[in-house]
């Protein structure tokens, strides 16, 4: 698998973590900046996991994500001017400033929304999976959640209906060691939560989730078995998250040398060194794909602060089809 | 169109048959739908027909409830079975977190063509967790269509007209009434939602209901009559959204309104419609707005009990002379 | 095998497993007489798990039941009397007419009630465990749930915090291979409810829940490890209604089950296959075993009696009991 990958995709995948590392830091701006209203929950050092997973995905497979899901929206191609028009409440967001940060859905990408319920994206994939063995398309489903989701009842749910149906779902467990506050070994039962598979009588996978290309194999792999019709897997990518369960979280939970170790563990870097020690990226690459990443932020940044408000009498909108 | 006399469990039927042929996005998803045609048997016949297209479950509501709106964003119309309205507890986030804000939240994006079926009521001896009537709480939550029929024409023109709608729906039928017949036309027959009917005409106070509700009321009615009172009923029908023009009409005739339903009586559905009332046609009024309500109780197993904490026809009557102050 | 029970509490567990046979035949027999109203769900060929599953308990102990939880009632030591006329909505019942058989209650019996929600015990359960963890008492909970609950969320959720917590509670689920009529083998993505104990690092086993010394066992073994405070166990106690899943059922649930599988399962009927076994061991004599039947038939009349003797709550007391 990681030998099929070719150059450009390789220089690709980069340039897509690089662009959510930068949209992350750049949103955390805006929001210190005061230019976000509500808050936000930043992805930065989980870029391998959305990056990897949505690597093998078609446009028409289906994602659902989470309150932390910028990266994944961007993964699966969303587009980044409507991504901070709505951020900072605009008119041309992706929700007509309906949602925010939480609620980021792009429904033509088949990005079926982000969910600021914890776990509430199990029972939604479980009916686009549904859907799409009733429609009998090829398409396959996957449901981003962290490790606190993989708790609720509605993982367990999901997880049986989905095993007993052998519907064409890929569940990627981003377990980023917190949940919210709460430390994964203090709320989770077992170890490794891929464990929790073999409750339900399908393949979980454990892998390191800052190491892009084993996210990517995977994936690929649970994805390929999800279209020939053999039903589920659930992956687990461990990771970290190396901001505040949202911006401004005064952190008491975890110590900085924690924060600083993981930061040596960085999924950019260490996918920028397997690719330099390809020969496949060079200093000055990787200085142009900076730099055309800035100019793209830069653009969607201008355009959503150009954008207009919505009109207060906007919010009595879009409620029903019919109402 | 010729109308036959058939039940309620008929007409359902009828609707699904109907629009399951029309359309084939259509299917049923929820517990026990296969062995019987659902536990009150109001699907029989439809898993034959329709083979595939009525899924059992595992007993797992969040997911139940959940998988329907999957399904409803990506191109199906699901009807979800909620087994017995009850059971929405399980599934409160999926229905109000998820189902009535999706569209909302993502700016008017996506339509949400599902419908939740939810059997309710009480008057079966079927205690505390299998007789509640929750529909004030749908409601109170903005983003669903409430849907309550009574009679068996207009179950069937509604149910059709809820699955025909692309927005959610939550259609509470009364279990005790699954056997009550009426005439239903065949074929094609839609009723529209947010509509309500006159059901019976009068000049002397208007009599505002739904579901069981309607049976009750009408029997008051017809007691009534005998007293030389005539009580206007009005099947509500569709709850939200309300048709307060219907109401309006009627009121401004009558000057006196009664609502009447089975679910309990505080934060109930008929506060809200008194409110309406008192806020826009408190000039038309000669009486203040009273409801007819259970009481505040969860819902007694022993069949006396039961029955003292449900509203009966004589409560209406009483409530009716009240305002004609006779 | 037996041997290693005293005869006493053989022929205990035994008496147990035939009141509730009989309770619950006598039960049907007042529904069909329009004597006990709604619904009932009988537990017949389930008195094994429940007599095993309460035998090595304490009265302090506490127990969750289900809707179909007559049995584990009388095994937890409920007076036959109340649970009667609280089938027949009396006010002298357990929860003066107002629960009826789906929500039966015997709190200073441990009995922390029946439900009427698929999976609605299972959080509960967990409270009482935490609430024993905190007072420091060696009490245990016990957990009663049916196949079908073990695909309810509330199942997920409760196992994993009674293992992180490593609570007294025994999770006892009644493997009775059909939540109402759908069979479990296409509703469980696993062959045994027990697998399902890895997911959260505790034991789990399955067990032949129609013979009463396993489940007596199993269990002893269980309560043994919550009392030392070693956390909870799981077990799948295989088991089969004879009856449907309500008094509604058609056939008693042939719609959905073959005639030669219900047919198999009466051969494996818990009663008969520890009579035989009592017998061959010559731990019960004809004559004992005819007094026992005689005295069961008793109470039970008796409890008929009492239910029909008692008076119907006052209508007026729908209104009471909603808040202390």
């Amino acid at each position: 698998m990681k030998s099929s990958v070719s150059t450009r995709e390789m220089r690709r995948l980069y340039r897509t973590m690089v662009t959510i590392r930068k949209f992350e830091t750049l949103a955390g701006e805006l929001f210190a900046a005061g230019k976000i209203p509500g808050f936000i929950h930043l992805s930065i050092g989980q870029e391998a996991s959305s990056t990897g997973v949505c690597s093998v995905l078609r446009p028409d497979d289906y994602i659902a994500t989470t309150h932390r899901g910028h990266g994944h929206v961007i993964a699966k191609g969303g587009d980044l001017k409507k991504m901070i028009a709505e951020l900072i409440g605009r008119k041309t967001g992706y929700c007509k400033g309906k949602g925010g940060s939480m609620h980021i859905a792009d429904f033509s990408l088949g990005i079926l929304g982000a969910n600021g319920v914890v776990g509430g994206g199990f029972p939604i994939i479980i009916g686009a999976g549904l859907s799409i063995k009733l429609r009998h398309t090829d398409q396959v489903a996957v449901c981003f959640f962290g490790d606190g989701a993989s708790n609720r009842g509605t993982f367990h749910e999901a997880m049986n209906m989905a095993s007993i149906w052998k519907l064409p779902i890929l569940f990627v467990c981003e377990n980023n060691c917190y949940a919210s506050t709460t430390p994964t070994a203090y709320a989770c039962s077992v170890n490794n939560i891929a464990t929790r598979a073999a409750g339900y009588n399908f393949p979980g996978v454990t892998v390191d989730g800052n190491d892009l290309l084993a996210v990517r194999e995977a994936a690929g792999r649970a994805v390929d078995r999800a279209r020939r019709g053999e039903g589920p897997t659930l992956l687990e990518n461990k990771t970290y998250r190396r901001r505040g369960h949202f911006e401004g979280d005064p952190q008491k939970y975890r110590t900085q040398a924690e924060v600083a170790e993981w930061e040596k563990n960085d999924p950019l870097l260490r996918f920028a060194s397997v690719l330099k020690k390809k020969k496949l990226l060079t200093g000055e690459m990787e200085k142009e794909i900076r730099e055309q990443v800035d100019c793209e932020l830069k653009e969607a940044v201008a355009f959503a602060e150009q954008s207009e408000w919505p009109n207060p009498e906007d919010a009595l909108e879009d409620m029903f089809v019919n109402p | 169109m010729t109308e036959r006399m058939i039940s309620c469990s008929a007409a359902i039927c009828e609707a699904l048959t109907e629009e399951m042929a029309r359309d084939e996005a259509i299917f049923i998803i929820g517990e026990d739908l296969v062995a019987h045609g659902g536990i009150f048997g109001q699907f029989r016949g439809l898993p034959e027909r329709f083979p595939g297209r009525l899924i059992d479950t595992p007993i797992s509501e969040s997911c139940i409830v959940g998988a329907g709106l999957g399904a409803a964003l990506t191109g199906m119309r699901p009807l979800v079975d909620m087994h017995f309205a009850d059971f929405v507890t399980c599934a409160m986030d999926e229905i109000v977190n998820q189902t009535a804000k999706i569209r909302y939240m993502f700016g008017g994006q996506v339509k949400v063509p599902l419908v939740i079926w939810a059997p309710d009521g009480a008057g079966l001896s079927a205690a505390a967790h299998h007789s509640q009537s929750l529909e004030s709480w749908f409601v109170h939550t903005p983003g669903l269509k409430v849907v309550v029929p009574s009679e068996p024409a207009d179950v069937k023109g509604l149910l059709k007209a809820a699955i025909r709608d692309d927005d959610p729906v939550i259609f509470f039928q009364h279990k005790k009434l699954f056997a009550r017949e009426g005439p239903v036309p065949e074929g094609e027959h839609i009723v529209p939602l947010g509509k309500a009917a006159v059901k019976r005409p009068g000049g002397s106070v208007t009599i505002l209901t739904y579901g069981s509700g309607f049976y009750m009321s009408m029997e008051a009615a017809n007691e009534l009559a005998g007293m030389g009172i005539e009580a206007e009923v009005i099947d509500l029908r569709t709850l939200k959204p309300l048709d307060f023009g219907t109401i309006a009409d009627s009121i401004k005739k009558t000057n006196r309104a009664v609502v009447v339903h089975e679910a309990c009586l505080s934060g109930g559905f008929g506060a809200e419609v008194s409110a309406r009332i008192n806020s826009e046609l408190f000039d038309y009024l000669d009486a203040p707005v009273l409801r007819v309500a259970a009481k505040d109780v969860p819902i007694p197993f022993s069949p006396r009990l039961e029955n003292f904490v449900l509203p009966k026809a004589e409560d209406v009557i009483s409530a009716v002379r009240q305002v004609v102050y006779r | 095998m037996t041997s290693r029970i005293d005869n006493k509490r053989c022929l205990k567990m035994y008496e147990q497993m035939l009141t509730i046979r009989r309770f619950e035949e006598k039960a049907i027999e007042l529904f069909e007489h329009n004597l006990i109203r709604g619904n009932i769900h009988p537990c017949i060929g389930q008195e094994a798990v429940s007599v095993g599953a309460c035998s090595p308990l304490r009265r302090d102990d506490f127990m969750v039941n289900t809707h179909r939880g007559h049995g584990n009632c009388i095994a937890k030591g409920a007076d036959l009397k109340l649970m009667m006329a609280e089938l027949f909505g009396k006010s002298t019942g357990y929860c003066k007419g107002k629960g009826g058989s789906m929500h039966i209650a015997d709190f200073e019996g441990g009995n922390l009630g029946a439900n009427g929600i698929v999976g609605g015990g299972l959080p509960i359960a967990v409270g009482a465990g935490i609430g024993i963890q905190n007072r420091g008492t060696d009490q245990v909970a016990v957990c009663f749930f049916g196949d079908g609950a073990t695909n309810q969320g509330t199942f997920h959720e409760s196992l994993n915090l009674a293992a992180l917590w490593k609570l007294p509670v025994i999770f006892v689920c009644e493997n009775n291979l059909y939540g109402l009529s759908t069979p479990v083998r296409e509703s469980i993505s696993v062959v045994n409810i027990s697998d399902r104990a890895m997911a959260y690092g505790i034991p789990g086993m399955s067990i032949d829940g129609n013979d009463i010394i396993a489940m007596h066992t199993k269990m002893t073994e269980a309560v043994d490890r919550a009392r030392a405070g070693e956390g909870p166990t799981l077990l799948d106690c295989i088991t089969y209604r004879f009856f449907g899943h309500f008094t509604g059922d058609p056939g008693k649930g042939i719609t959905y089950r073959s005639k030669e599988e219900m047919g198999q399962w009466l051969e494996r009927c818990p009663i008969k296959r520890f009579r035989e076994r009592l017998i061959k061991e010559k731990r019960i004599t004809e004559k004992t075993e005819k007094t026992m039947e005689a005295d069961v038939k008793a109470s039970i009349e008796e409890a008929v009696q009492f239910a029909k003797e008692s008076p119907l709550p006052l209508p007026e007391e729908a209104l009471q009991d909603l808040f202390h």
